[in-house]
């Protein structure tokens, strides 16, 4: 194998691992506030506490 | 200044004006740096191009010890002042202390079989590596292990804090025994040995690997943040319907 490929496979593993991490970040990011938004719509706000 | 931040609304609000800068100062200055790296710096005399991989290489070996320090310093906040803030903080930063150990071993790994002729050697720097990545793993399994945030935060504090011991070691492993990896070349007592032709990129790359590191811790604590509103909301909703049915 030439030094090229452990180059080039060094910068496509690492843009992958990050991509990964954004990836998770968004998604996960994203569940949260819709599952927040269903709770409010539900009349489940911070308010029914003290209700 | 801390105590404000340490709020969790007034955090949402700051963070969420600072998280596109930081993101988007981490996109440019990434931009840069892989520019620097692929079209300016030039080759080893050793290395040739190889020494490429040093710009990926060693800023994900820095992050991966400053995101265990940012774990041990949260660990203290959540065990000395139980502030749930520094709870969250702890928890947002290990999956991405632990994707950059990743990256720090699979790139040395790829760096050393041109180098070395070999992928891994059981010397005492690669080895204290794999086990920072095991005690990164572990903590991961010990957040998902205990349901009741609380209690997982004072127990993956105790974790994180024991397991701080080997940021020192991975650190001067290459001082204290002889290894086929090489000693330190920037932080070092002396200056560093690089030439200026290759410590601006790999500097460059190394800001750049920070900022994208800080917006997603940042990113990270906002959405545990909300998915403890949503446990917190779900749990009164539960004993509301269990009020009604008694």
């Amino acid at each position: 194998m030439t030094h090229t490929f452990f180059i080039v496979f060094s910068y496509v593993l690492t843009a992958l691992v990050i991509a990964g991490l954004i990836l998770r970040a968004v998604i996960d990011h994203r569940a949260q506030v819709r599952a927040l938004a269903e709770l409010e719509a539900r009349g489940i706000g911070r308010r029914s506490r003290r209700g | 200044m801390i105590r404000e931040l340490a709020n969790p609304t007034r955090f949402m609000s700051l963070s969420g004006t600072l998280l596109p800068w930081v993101a988007g100062l981490a996109v440019l200055l990434s931009g840069i740096g892989l520019y620097l790296v692929w079209f300016v710096a030039p080759a080893d005399y050793q290395q040739g191009e190889t020494v490429k991989i040093m710009y990926i290489h060693v800023p994900a070996a820095w992050l991966s010890l400053f995101f265990y320090m940012i774990m041990a310093s949260s660990a203290l906040g959540s065990l000395v002042w139980r502030h749930p803030l520094a709870d969250v903080s702890q928890k947002a930063a290990a999956p991405i202390g632990a994707a950059f150990t990743l990256i720090c071993l699979i790139t040395g790994s790829l760096w050393g079989k041109p180098m070395w002729g070999t992928y891994w050697q059981w010397d005492a720097r690669l080895t204290s590596m794999l086990v920072m990545l095991l005690i990164y793993l572990g903590i991961l399994a010990l957040w998902r292990a205990i349901e009741e945030p609380n209690r997982a935060a004072r127990a993956v504090s105790i974790l994180t804090l024991v397991g701080a011991v080997n940021v020192p070691i991975v650190k001067f492993s290459v001082d204290w025994w002889n290894t086929l990896h090489q000693p330190a070349s920037v932080f070092r007592l002396g200056g560093p040995t690089i030439h200026s032709s290759m410590l601006v990129p790999l500097l460059v790359m190394a800001l750049a690997f920070t900022l994208m590191g800080v917006a997603l811790h940042l990113s990270g604590i906002r959405t545990e943040i909300l998915r403890r509103r949503v446990r917190t909301l779900n749990l009164l909703e539960a004993e509301r319907l269990d009020a009604r049915a008694a």
